[in-house]
């Protein structure tokens, strides 16, 4: 990833000259390749080996292997680690190819994307890689931007075009760019040839939201800002083409750097397997000193005296000496206790784990035809702890699709569906909707299930025509008829687009407009309205009104915005009508619907002139023009008559709230990041079911200064925890309320929510308010942060991580969460939409956000659940195979000398146990997954870390020792006066090795048996499969065959015969294997018995139901109980009225056709004014005013 | 255990016709609907109740008391008789010659040591070695041998294995066998005389064939096929021995060389530092006189071997055998007591289990 880095200096600014190859090559600037893989060819091997041997354990087993090779301690032989290190090596490295093969490849479709770039005077195809910093390139409507591009001019006028931004900021609505007016006559290609200027601009930076640059040309300097970028990642939106040149390309585009580090993501059980290792190999050796003493007095006392049968060297004689070799002997027969097949094994079953992600039926969205996908294949067991989720909003919880849903006309409700008993039908796929085709216009996706606005609406009802008249004329969308009756809107919101869509589909269908007027064919009439004027929108203000003079001449004011702001401008005749909209209101709000109020008013001719002519005057002087015209505004917004409210839905992805609902329940936090307004984000909150009415307090913090995000934080602790727990010492409260922190998250019964606002968490994200931040944030049981930059969704997550010791995941659609994606332990990526860049940066990745339920509860449950069982046991396992090599020292000299034949040790952790335990570890399920869903609390042993923990590594172990200890003491005692029923001797060392190893594979499959709660057709194959082929793989290597061709390298020959051919063996090993056994049965009995966990209830009824037969699952339903008033459908910025005004953003020929000379000299300075009030409008579009000069951080989506 | 085995379980989607109708135009990427992809491999999923564990207990201390109490029984029915002759005490015939004992003397001291059998030894009798405190099982002894060669490599007769070092060559000729263990082996000779009523010593006949296992004497060990006559082969004997390999048996030429029955048990180490070996048979002459009728014996030794030096002994042991070897009280007892415990366990757990039932409560699951 970082390679260019090294072959550049730390660049200060950066120079770039159009259409100068030559001069922009002597800064060696990053070209447009991308480069995500990490190998080719040739240095794969070399690499890949220096990587894995970069892993301790890989070392650990290379220093094994020269151990072994110094005759003098080389107590196995070379193979014994070799084979196992090779099969493990090899493995990875295939692992490790395939994953870069992947990569090469999306590189590669990447790298060879096409774009149009102007060569030496005329446009050529080249791929994206090989377009350089200074070419000037052509790009077409809906095509990616291929890098970070200055704007030079478009097929639209005033150089305007329109660019989406989901990849970058998540955000679908239009936004405009603009280019200079100097550049943008450059419309054709020869005068694209002769443009020499020069960019000098910032170095490459992650800020998507800031650029400053000059640009140099003809003599003259012209300032650049972001405004007249376009990045990589963006889309072409209904500009037919546009001219650009490229500043920053590849690697160094915003894009790119904002994809933050790839950090290689490792789990908790890692981590803890790494403590563990080491603990096992400080343990070996502690047993390595232990029987290196033992092997200096056994020397000194005995060996000593030996040496006429068994002389030694003269170093070997010298009791200290011998110590130190056997120390190193025993760390070599020791080490199985680490084996290598562990690593192996770890990460086969994380493979199948994934791999049984991918294959989830019930986690397939059919609607988009994608299946879930594990993308990282390292973090399964991770999704079993998690404890914090972030989750972006727009599309991962919201579809990001507004619906009219209900409205009320004139104290009247519309939109619930009552079937023949007057009672409330649940709306569903198949609850038959209203037929529109009397209209031909109309939009066939647009789905309404209340019949009776239609037959109010042909009844021609007067207050219903208004109502949709009313939605049909004030708004700020572009119409587009591509052929006739073909209307395709623009909308800047996607709620107005959903207002627009509705009016038009019961009849009022909006056609057409110029800057002047708005053609509406109402019923199937067109009727021409002159559009007088339109008093925008803005946070503040919180309304749009249009002044229109219908066809009969008559002015009208038409005004739609929030209801509070609406009531206080009623006309007292309007009041009965308010407090039934109002109720109504409250009942939409209570159904998580976005709420507008809508009202109209008669306006006299005489009055609208001396009222437009002080809104003329006051649009053209130059201070205060915003307060004046704000004042002409409210003026006229006075008086209005209500029409009625509308509610739309904002369309929730299917089961999120129930989803929320029983991840909540199984203890994991949620908090919501998202790039949109307090109040969009607070809705969403609600109709979640993450706020609620019945919570105690909600807090907003939305501060603009530090101190006073740092006065909210704080007072808000101060409410939850009580006055009296906090010290009003400033700063040192907060180390302490931190250290106990946690006391207290138990102790709260009472329900907190947080919203914090972007500019107050840029704030409270410093670090002297961080740590109140966060426990705040974990006293609250919903938190949402608001208007937040992709990186300070990663500076959240991070803060969490830092600090709390838990597992957090992130989830998210778009480029603007990749960031906090690529940060949490765990990023999961919405796919099936349009932006796949969250996808590629996630760890898995599925169509809905409700599979996370699935993939946390059931898949992240299961993995956790079996590699904890999987690591219990196999350390038991080799702690009892490796340790019987300590208590036979006792008896041997303390020579090394091992029980086992040395072909037994090499096989028995690949072959021999292997399968069984692999099986265990993927197919094992303790609860199957309906319970899992059914009982989310389930989850929360892996909060805890409950199920493999030190304690429960201790236990295992301590089980495989004293196994070790009866696998030898047995048959010791057994041993030491035994023959053979022929009389001939039987107490040689090769019988009593297969002796004890028969032992050993027997009671470890036992104990696997015991140890595993599912038993499926694979695991018995595994079992009595590994069994049979110890015996076969035992007699083969006994055979007189194998021995005759390699005589010295299976002295065993026979042994198993005779051996298994006595009673008294069987005798021993039936012995043994339930002494072994019988312990770990009565503990697991009676823990399951007077300690029954959970799980354990859990399965008792699982069996007992399964005896009655299937159950109907009783699925829970959450239900809304939020009465939230009012949530206005508003997401969009002020401007546009303007842009619709002026007549800037119509097609030519609309323009042309308007033919309204008096208007144009007017508007010429009108885009400067727009594009400087819009700076303005970003920053202050917050409802809580100017503050945003602190925080250059938000204006993103200006 | 409760069992039940856990049958194909519904699919909760019924999109199985619908959804197969549309993957005829975009192709479908669903996930196959198999159980082993959708994890609902029928299993059988057995969990601890008493119902199960109990009763499982009381089985294996009902199956185990009585095969302890059987192999108790035999083990106590088989005659064993052991006498130490290393010579430690001055009293000890043996004495002289475990304390003269030096490697060059040529003339072999013989002592003898005389012993009562208070009862017959019916059947087949084993008549054992045994060694104490003597490391057989020592790493660098176990290695310390050719196990190409015992099998008759040429190659490796004359070019031992390394592992043979410090027995791997002597006067520049290769060694056969090679190795310490090889260079070790125990060569006292022991005879057994019965003094009859008469006070007549009568020799017993000591079998010396079928000492060593079938496998060990037919494949694990082959002489290279010239040595049974070659006297001039071109190797050494190993140094503690007083006759080359060859010459081990003169009575029969087919248990010479590497074949030579005692030296395969011999090279057969032992697992623990004290240990016995075969080292003849006496057979059973008729069906009405015992093998060893009770009375006094002499045990004859000719003293080769020298243990004290490391605190070693020398045993000799007579026994009979049963159908599960020799005698060996340890499986006998132990059966008894494990099958004693689990049982008692069985009996615990069961009134534990009543006492503090926790069970019958599934129905107070939170959700």
């Amino acid at each position: 990833m970082a390679f260019w880095r090294r072959n550049t200096h730390i660049e200060k600014e950066r120079h770039v000259k159009a259409n100068a190859r030559d001069y922009n090559d002597k800064f060696s600037y990053a070209d447009n390749r991308i480069k995500t893989s990490k190998y080719n060819i040739f240095t794969f091997l070399p690499i890949n080996l220096f990587e894995q041997f970069q892993r301790v354990a890989n070392a650990y087993f290379l220093v094994l292997l020269i151990l072994q090779v110094i005759p003098e301690i080389s107590s196995l032989s070379w193979f014994t680690t070799i084979v196992p290190l090779v099969l493990v090596l090899v493995i990875t490295a295939v692992k490790d190819a395939t994953d870069d093969y992947f990569r090469h490849k999306s590189d590669q479709q990447v790298n060879n994307r096409q774009s149009q770039v102007l060569i030496r005077g005329s446009l050529q195809n080249e791929k994206w890689m090989n377009v350089r910093v200074g070419d000037i390139i052509r790009l077409e409507n809906n095509q990616f931007v291929a890098a970070d591009i200055l704007l030079l001019c478009s097929s639209e006028p005033y150089g305007l075009c329109y660019i989406e931004t989901a990849e970058l900021d998540g955000e679908t609505n239009l936004k405009v760019r603009q280019a200079l007016t100097v550049t943008s006559d450059l419309k054709d290609i020869t005068k694209l040839m002769d443009f020499d200027g020069e960019v000098i601009c910032e170095p490459p930076n992650n800020k998507l939201d800031k650029f400053t640059g000059t640009l140099y040309w003809r003599d003259n300097k012209y300032p650049l800002d972001n405004e007249k970028m376009l990045l990589r990642g963006c889309v072409l939106r209904n500009t037919e083409w546009c001219f650009g040149m490229v500043i920053f390309a590849g690697l160094q585009t915003k894009l790119m750097q904002n994809c933050g580090r790839t950090t290689f993501k490792r789990t908790s059980i890692d981590k803890l397997m790494n403590t563990l290792v080491l603990w096992i190999f400080a343990f070996l050796i502690c047993m390595g000193v232990i029987l290196a003493i033992g092997n200096t007095i056994w020397v000194s006392w005995i060996g000593r005296n030996f040496q006429v049968f068994l002389p030694g060297e003269e170093f070997q004689s010298n009791a200290v000496f011998s110590g130190f070799l056997t120390f190193w002997s025993y760390i070599i027969i020791l080490n199985t206790v680490v084996p290598i097949s562990l690593y192996v094994s770890v990460e086969v079953l994380r493979l199948g784990h994934s791999y049984f992600i991918n294959w989830d039926q019930k986690m397939f969205c059919r609607q988009t035809n994608t299946a879930a996908e594990a993308r990282t294949t390292t973090l399964n067991e991770e999704l079993g702890q998690v404890e914090f989720i972030f989750s972006d909003k727009t599309g991962t919880l919201t579809q990001n699709i507004m619906v009219f849903s209900k409205c009320s006309i004139n104290g009247q409700t519309y939109g619930d569906v009552y079937n023949e008993f007057d009672e409330k039908v649940e709306i569903t796929e198949k609850t038959a909707c209203v037929d529109f085709s009397f209209n031909p216009l109309c939009d066939k996706a647009f789905k309404f299930y209340d019949g009776s606005l239609i037959e109010a609406i042909k009844l021609e009802d007067l207050a219903v025509q208004e109502f949709f008249r009313l939605l049909a004329l004030c708004h700020t969308v572009m119409p587009e008829e591509k052929s006739e009756g073909h209307l395709v809107y623009l909308a800047q919101s996607p709620d107005e687009g959903a207002l627009v869509t509705a009016a038009r589909n019961f009849g009022f269908v909006f056609r057409a407009r110029t800057p002047e007027t708005i053609t509406l064919c109402e019923m199937g009439r067109a009727v021409t309205y002159q559009l007088l004027a339109i008093l925008d929108f803005n946070n503040v203000r919180k309304r749009m009104s249009v002044i229109v003079r219908n066809p009969q001449g008559q002015i009208k004011l038409y005004c739609k915005g929030a209801d509070t702001i609406i009531f206080d401008r009623l006309d007292p005749s309007s009041e009965a009508l308010m407090y039934t909209t109002s109720e109504h209101l409250n009942e939409f709000a209570g159904e998580g619907l976005r709420t507008l109020a809508l009202a109209y008013k008669d306006l006299d001719e005489d009055d609208f002139e001396v009222w437009m002519k002080k809104l003329l005057f006051a649009s053209t002087v130059i201070e205060n023009r915003e307060d004046q015209l704000a004042v002409l505004y409210e003026e006229i917004e006075q008086g209005l008559k209500l029409l009625g409210a509308t509610a739309i839905e904002d369309k929730l992805q299917e089961g999120v709230p129930e989803t929320i609902a029983c991840l909540n329940l199984a203890d994991i936090k949620i908090w919501v990041l998202t790039g949109d307004k307090l109040e969009t984000a607070m809705n969403i909150g609600y109709s979640c079911n993450m706020l609620r009415d019945d919570m105690n307090e909600v807090f907003v913090i939305s501060g603009h200064t530090l101190l006073e995000v740092q006065q909210q934080l704080r007072s808000a602790k101060e409410h939850i925890l009580g006055l009296s727990r906090v010290s009003s010492v400033g700063d040192v409260e907060k180390t302490d309320m931190f250290a106990d922190d946690s006391v207290f998250e138990e102790a709260i019964i009472a329900e907190y929510a947080l919203v914090i606002n972007g500019h107050s968490l840029a704030h409270a994200l410093e670090p002297q308010l961080e740590h109140i931040l966060l426990d705040l944030a974990c006293l609250c049981k919903t938190v949402i942060c608001c208007r937040v930059t992709p990186l300070q969704k990663a500076q959240v997550v991070e803060l969490v991580k830092r600090h709390k010791r838990a597992v957090t995941l992130a989830i998210g659609d778009g480029a603007n969460d990749v960031s906090m994606i690529k940060t949490a332990h765990i990023g999961v990526g919405i796919s099936g939409q349009e932006g796949m860049q969250a996808v590629l940066a996630s760890d898995y990745s599925f169509a809905q956000f409700r599979y996370l339920q699935r993939l946390l509860l059931v898949h992240g449950r299961w993995s956790y659940f079996r590699m904890c069982n999987f690591l219990c046991y196999f350390f038991y396992k080799n702690f009892a195979f490796t340790l019987v090599h300590f208590w036979y020292g006792f008896f041997c000299g303390f020579s090394a000398q091992t029980v086992y034949d040395q072909w037994f040790i090499t096989l028995f952790n690949i072959v021999y146990t292997s399968l069984p335990v692999l099986a265990m570890g993927l197919f094992d399920q303790d609860v199957n997954d309906q319970n899992s869903l059914r009982y989310p609390s389930l989850y929360k042993p892996g909060q805890q870390n409950l199920l493999f923990n030190k304690r429960q590594f201790f236990l295992c172990t301590l089980q495989g020792m004293g196994t070790s200890f009866l696998l030898f003491f047995i048959p010791y005692g057994a041993f030491s006066v035994m023959v053979k029923e022929d009389g001939s001797h039987f107490s040689d060392q090769q019988t009593f090795a297969v002796t004890i190893a028969t032992t050993l594979v027997i009671v470890v499959s036992v104990q696997i048996g015991l140890d595993k709660h599912y038993w499926t057709a694979v695991n018995h194959l595994f079992i009595w499969g590994s069994l049979t082929v110890y015996f076969a793989i035992l007699f083969a290597m006994q055979s007189n065959g194998i021995f005759g061709i390699f005589p010295s390298n299976f002295p065993f020959v026979g042994t198993a015969r005779n051996c298994l051919s006595e009673k008294s063996v069987w005798l021993v090993i039936l012995l043994t294997t339930v002494v072994c056994v019988v312990p770990g049965l009565v503990v697991s009995f009676l823990r399951v018995d007077l300690f029954p966990t959970l799980t354990d209830k859990v399965r008792h009824l699982q069996q007992s139901r399964k005896k009655e037969g299937p159950q109907e699952q009783n699925l829970r339903r959450v239900r809304r109980t939020s009465s939230r008033r009012s949530a206005y459908a508003f997401s969009h910025q002020q401007g546009y009225g303007e842009l619709i005004t002026s007549g800037k953003n119509m097609k030519m020929s609309t323009v042309s056709s308007a033919g309204s000379p008096g208007r144009t000299p007017h508007s010429s300075t009108w885009i400067e004014n727009m594009l400087k009030r819009k700076n303005e409008v970003s920053c202050t579009s917050d409802e809580s005013g100017n503050r945003a000069k602190q925080t250059p951080k938000q204006q993103v989506r200006a | 255990m409760a069992t039940s085995y856990n049958a194909k379980e519904e699919d909760g989607h019924h999109s199985g016709a619908s959804s197969h109708g549309a993957a005829g135009v975009v192709k479908s990427k669903k996930p196959d609907n198999t159980a082993f992809k959708q994890q609902r491999l029928p299993a059988w999923q057995p969990i601890l109740t008493a119902g199960t564990v109990l009763p499982a207990f009381f089985v294996i201390g009902l199956i185990f008391i009585p095969i302890g109490i059987g192999l108790y029984v035999s083990s106590n029915n088989i005659k064993e008789f052991e006498i130490d002759y290393t010579g430690v005490d001055i009293s000890n015939p043996c004495y002289s010659c475990a304390k003269n004992f030096s490697w060059n003397s040529t003339t072999p001291c013989v002592c003898s040591m005389n012993f009562t059998l208070e009862q017959p030894f019916e059947s087949n009798v084993f008549m054992y070695y045994g060694l104490s405190n003597f490391y057989q099982n020592h790493r660098r002894y176990v290695k310390s041998r050719d196990d190409s060669q015992l099998n008759g490599d040429q190659s490796a007769l004359k070019n031992p294995s390394k592992e043979c070092e410090p027995y791997r060559t002597s006067d520049g000729l290769p060694i056969a066998p090679c190795g310490a263990i090889a260079n070790s082996l125990f060569n006292d000779t022991l005879e057994l005389y019965h003094i009859d009523s008469n006070n007549t010593r009568n020799t017993i006949p000591l079998v010396k064939k079928g000492i060593a296992w079938w496998t060990d004497k037919h494949v694990k060990f082959r002489n290279p096929g010239f040595i049974k006559l070659n006297k001039h082969l071109c190797t050494n004997k190993p140094v503690n021995w007083r006759k080359p390999v060859y010459e081990l048996d003169p009575s029969d030429p087919d248990n010479n060389g590497f074949i030579n029955e005692d030296f395969i048990v011999w090279m057969r180490t032992a697992a623990l530092p004290t240990f016995r070996k075969l080292y003849r048979i006496i057979q059973k002459k008729s069906n009405t006189t015992p093998t060893l009728p009770s009375g006094k014996y002499v045990l004859e030794i000719t003293y080769n071997y020298p243990v004290l030096s490391f605190d070693g002994r020398k045993r000799m042991i007579l026994s009979t055998i049963s159908w599960m070897g020799g005698k060996n009280p340890f499986l006998g007892i132990a059966y008894i007591t494990v099958g004693s415990i689990c049982f008692f366990l069985g009996v615990v757990l069961l009134i534990i289990h009543h006492k503090y039932d926790t069970r019958s409560n599934s129905a107070d699951i939170p959700n």
